[in-house]
């Protein structure tokens, strides 16, 4: 058995070293472009959980490994000001350098024959090939992966410093070129890493000087004086770079395999880089070994492992990387809610598994969300929105679809205003006219099947909207515009807290505010109009259900989307409903748990207006982790079947509130 | 949990006779349903003539499409096929419907391979709705309509036309994936109740050999993939009970399980594997 890694980068090492122990008679050697001491890159980082795999996998490593370990439980946040401190994350960190030379050390000893200043422009002639070359594989493009190489994130660049940090730190800094973060850990006795990051667009607004390795230290050095107390900043061809995603279709094709880098790469905000490329040459090497070294099993094996494993890390590791290109919209949030936001970023930490490795946090976080010492989580804080108490932030009884008139419904099975009755708790009424989605069958049925015998649709542009629809015909503004009143005025008397207008999902007065449904200037001319004519006649909670995108390549997009919710809270919405897609039938929906949150998120940071979302959430800590991170004011959930009542009662509410208290 | 049985449709050395056994012994045992696939390009039965045939020899089971690539026929004549196979067996049709993988297919059958997405939406309509004029007989009233895929448009589609949704097959954590993709598009589209949720895997218990071969060649268009669908290929009574469990976790309402050679002694060991 011959085997043949390109690249000895850490993935490319430690693959060499669990083979070669494996088998004794294997021959493995590894090709390095680079000189065996040229440094690339300061520190990385590990956590517990890898820490464990490197034992199990090669003990003698991982003895000297964590020898040279810098150690810590903490995370610290600097904020105006304000520096926030959390606990219980367990990291670990070690110079790049250190890492490869003892991994050098060990494959040397174990017989691993190492090639350093090798280009490889073909591929090696082998049993088993493995592209361990990084982000940049040659390998790969030798081979048919199905690669896709993508910019994410904000632009960063990547230094050393000899002030050793004793937490991980996130740095915010406004300056006057707007808001730039760093990310910065230590990583053994005397250095730390120094991630400074800056999102694109002010980054592109007022561009920091970038023409040399010295021009983009200093500035940077300058930048983060005081946070560097004296200390200086080591450039390592440090420069403004972006960062590359990159993903494979396939792993491996034929006797070729990827590993670490070169198969994936996860953004450095999230730490896992390195992680996950040890554990690719763990689960390779693992696999070689139990399938008697058939190469082409073990290598289906071996991507079975990790495909889902790795894309898992990939997508949190995106949503940490759209997270700090936007950091400037969460600037207006309190310390302690901007931490909290920050470490529920990627999905991976929520307010329930934060409470397990840091209570105290979380209950400050309770504390400050709920304004008294000792607060339930913050779900069940109580809201107050123009003189409506809300008791919890998930208890609301949504009404449905309820028709401002009779050709304004869905379906013959849709309630009118006239017909509709509050059901018990603390209702939401969503009112609206179906526009060019009128006269269907039962939803029970199906959407937007056509009503054998309807009546005539509406809408401002005569399209049809799914196959068989009919084609609208021009609304009657006035009228449409004073049954909205009229309704909001019975609604007033009915008793209801929460009125929301329809806007979204392509009905009537959602089909205004699309370009792929209305063609005029300004579209946002009708449903102001009624908005502003339904605000003085509805003294309560006046919220607005929008698609804050179309999902459509010519349709609204979520910056339309957010500017739209701006001009709605201008023109009086207490509440933004947020929804998405549906203005036509064939949108490109992005369906998955809590699939609304992010847009949530930033209608309400940056138009700077309350939301409400729901989106498939089915948890509790789901809300919790919304609600307190500042992605929403209030939740829908969907609770099966069988709590739903469970949900309404208020008795039990409080003691499921008195219980997690 | 339900579990149905495939009929080995498009497996090598399949006869008439065989696929009919494996039906009449389907419709005996445990299984809740029999399934077909949909191929043209490739050698095997059509599903609406195989199952219009298992209905003549079963009186118990459903008989599904897993699925259908609907835009390859004519939406009047799919239709047409839909309602008489759901005729002849007495109103047990559920049909799974989708745009397939192969482009070879839509070749073979002299049909545009672009806008296949807008004219599965429109088969969906019609077959569903009461479209004017509609004389397509007999009726169609209570197919089951399940559609299948895993772009978003595919889970908007299933949501708005259909009662369930026909996952494609992988491992229980793949399937728990796209069911809450599904329960996600679901609700968006304000439908009551929950849809109806279907998977399907493969068993060998046999010749193993034999069966990954058939798999290799069915699935050679996946290039590099195929060797995944090899590898979960489940071939001992353990790897089918755990397969099982693992998806009746998932939520699954429906899992039919396809075997990858014609031979009727699969579906013995298959029913004592479940047994």
């Amino acid at each position: 058995m011959r085997v043949e890694i390109v690249g000895g980068g850490p993935a490319g090492l430690y693959l060499a070293i669990l083979l070669k122990k494996a088998e004794r008679a294997t021959e493995v050697r590894v090709l390095e472009r680079n000189a065996p001491d040229a440094t690339f890159g300061w520190g990385v980082v590990f956590s517990e959980e890898t820490l464990g795999s490197l034992r199990d996998a090669d003990p003698e490593t991982h003895l000297e490994i964590t020898d040279t370990f810098a150690r810590w439980n903490r995370l610290d946040i600097r904020f105006r000001g304000r520096e926030l401190r959390s606990t219980g994350h367990s990291f670990s960190a070690i110079a790049r350098t250190r890492l490869l030379e003892i991994l050098q050390r060990r494959a040397g000893g174990l017989g691993v024959e190492l090639e350093f200043g090798v280009e490889v422009e073909a591929l090696p002639d082998a049993d088993l090939v493995a592209g361990a070359d990084g982000a940049n594989s040659v390998v790969r493009r030798l081979g048919e992966f199905g690669t896709k190489v993508e910019q994410e994130g904000s632009k960063y660049v990547w230094f050393g410093t000899d002030l050793v940090f004793d937490a991980f730190t996130f740095i915010f800094k406004e300056t006057e070129h707007g808001l730039y973060n760093v990310h910065a850990y230590p990583y053994d006795e005397q250095l730390s890493t120094f991630i400074v990051e800056c999102p694109l667009e002010t980054w592109l607004g007022v561009r920091p000087p970038d023409r040399s390795e010295e021009d983009t230290l200093a500035f940077c050095e300058q930048l983060f004086a005081r946070d560097l107390r004296g200390h200086e900043l080591f450039s390592n061809r440090s420069l403004w770079l972006d960062f590359p995603k990159v993903t494979n279709g396939v792993w491996h094709h034929g006797r070729v395999v990827l590993v670490g880098d070169a198969a994936h790469t996860a953004h450095f905000s999230i730490g896992s880089g390195t992680k996950l490329a040890m554990e690719d040459s763990i689960a390779l090497a693992n696999s070689l070994v139990r399938r008697g070294w058939n190469v082409e099993a073990a290598l289906v094996d071996y991507e079975l492992e990790r495909a889902p494993v790795v894309e898992r890390t990939q997508t949190a590791a995106s949503e940490s990387a759209a997270y700090f290109g936007r950091i400037a919209s969460y600037a207006h949030l309190e310390p302690i809610q901007f931490a909290f936001n920050l470490l529920t970023r990627s999905g991976r930490i929520t307010h329930a598994s934060l409470g397990i490795r840091d209570p105290q946090f979380t209950r400050s976080l309770d504390a400050w969300f709920g304004g008294t010492p000792v607060a339930p989580p913050p779900a069940f804080a109580p809201l107050e929105l123009r003189g409506v108490r809300f008791p919890s932030r998930f208890s609301l009884a949504a009404s449905g679809f309820v028709a401002v008139s009779p050709e304004g419904r869905i379906a013959p099975e849709t309630p009118t205003i006239d017909e509709w009755t509050p059901p018990d708790g603390q209702v939401v009424l969503q009112l609206g006219h179906a526009g060019r989605r009128a006269a269907c069958l039962a939803p029970a049925l199906g959407r937007d099947l056509p009503l054998p015998d309807g009546w005539p649709v509406v809408a401002p542009t005569p399209k049809p909207y799914g196959p068989f629809s009919p084609t609208p015909g021009e609304p009657d503004e006035e009228r449409i515009h004073s049954q909205f009143v009229a309704a909001a005025a019975r609604a007033a008397e009915l008793g209801v807290d929460v009125l929301v207008l329809d806007m979204a999902h392509g009905y009537l007065l959602g089909s205004y505010l699309s370009p792929l449904t209305n063609l005029e200037q300004d579209r946002l001319r009708f449903p102001l109009s009624v908005l502003g004519a339904v605000r003085p006649v509805w003294p309560r909670v006046l919220a607005v259900r929008l698609s804050v995108t179309d999902w459509h390549p010519r349709g609204n997009s979520v910056e339309d989307g957010i500017a739209i919710a701006r001009a709605l809270a201008e023109g009086g919405c207490d509440l933004v409903h947020v929804e998405a897609g549906q203005t036509v039938h064939d949108d490109r929906p992005e369906y998955r748990r809590g699939f609304l949150t992010a847009l949530s998120d930033r209608v309400r940071n940056e138009a700077g207006v309350p939301t409400l979302v729901g989106g498939y959430l089915t948890t509790l800590d789901e809300a919790n982790t919304i609600v307190g991170a500042g992605r929403a004011d209030l939740v829908l959930l969907d609770l099966p079947e069988a709590q739903i009542e469970y949900r309404l009662d208020p008795v039990i509410t409080q003691e499921i509130s008195g219980a997690v208290r | 949990m339900n579990v149905g049985v495939g009929l080995p449709t498009t497996t090598p050395g399949a006869t008439g006779e065989l696929l009919l056994e494996w039906a009449r012994r389907a419709d005996a045992g445990p299984f809740s349903s029999v399934a077909v696939l949909d191929r043209v390009a490739y050698d095997s039965f059509e599903p609406f003539a195989a199952l219009a045939a298992a209905a003549g020899v079963t009186t118990r089971v459903r008989l599904a499409t897993m699925i259908a690539i609907g835009p390859l026929r004519p939406t009047g004549l799919l239709a047409k096929q839909a309602a008489s196979v759901h005729g002849l067996s007495g109103g047990r049709l559920t049909l799974g419907l989708a745009v397939g993988a192969r482009t070879e297919d839509y070749e073979t059958a002299g049909v545009e391979h672009r806008g296949r997405g807008r004219k599965l939406a429109e088969q969906l309509a019609y077959i569903r709705g009461g479209v004017e004029g509609d004389r397509v007989g007999p009726s169609r009233a209570g197919i089951e309509l399940l559609v299948g895929g895993l772009s978003g448009q595919a889970f908007s589609r299933m949501a708005r036309y259909a009662d369930g949704y026909a996952h494609g097959g992988g491992p229980p954590r793949a399937f728990a994936s796209a069911a809450a993709r599904a329960e996600a598009a679901w609700r968006d589209l304000g439908r009551p109740g929950r849809p109806r949720l279907w998977g399907q895997g493969y068993f060998t218990f046999g010749d193993v050999e034999r069966g990954n071969a058939y798999l290799r060649d069915y699935y050679a268009f996946t290039g590099g993939f195929v060797e995944r669908i090899v590898a979960e290929n489940l071939t001992s009574a353990r790897a089918v009970k755990d397969f099982v469990r693992g998806y009746e976790e998932a939520g699954c309402d429906e899992l039919v399980l396809f075997s990858t050679t014609p031979d009727v002694e699969e579906l013995e060991r298959l029913q004592e594997a479940l047994a």
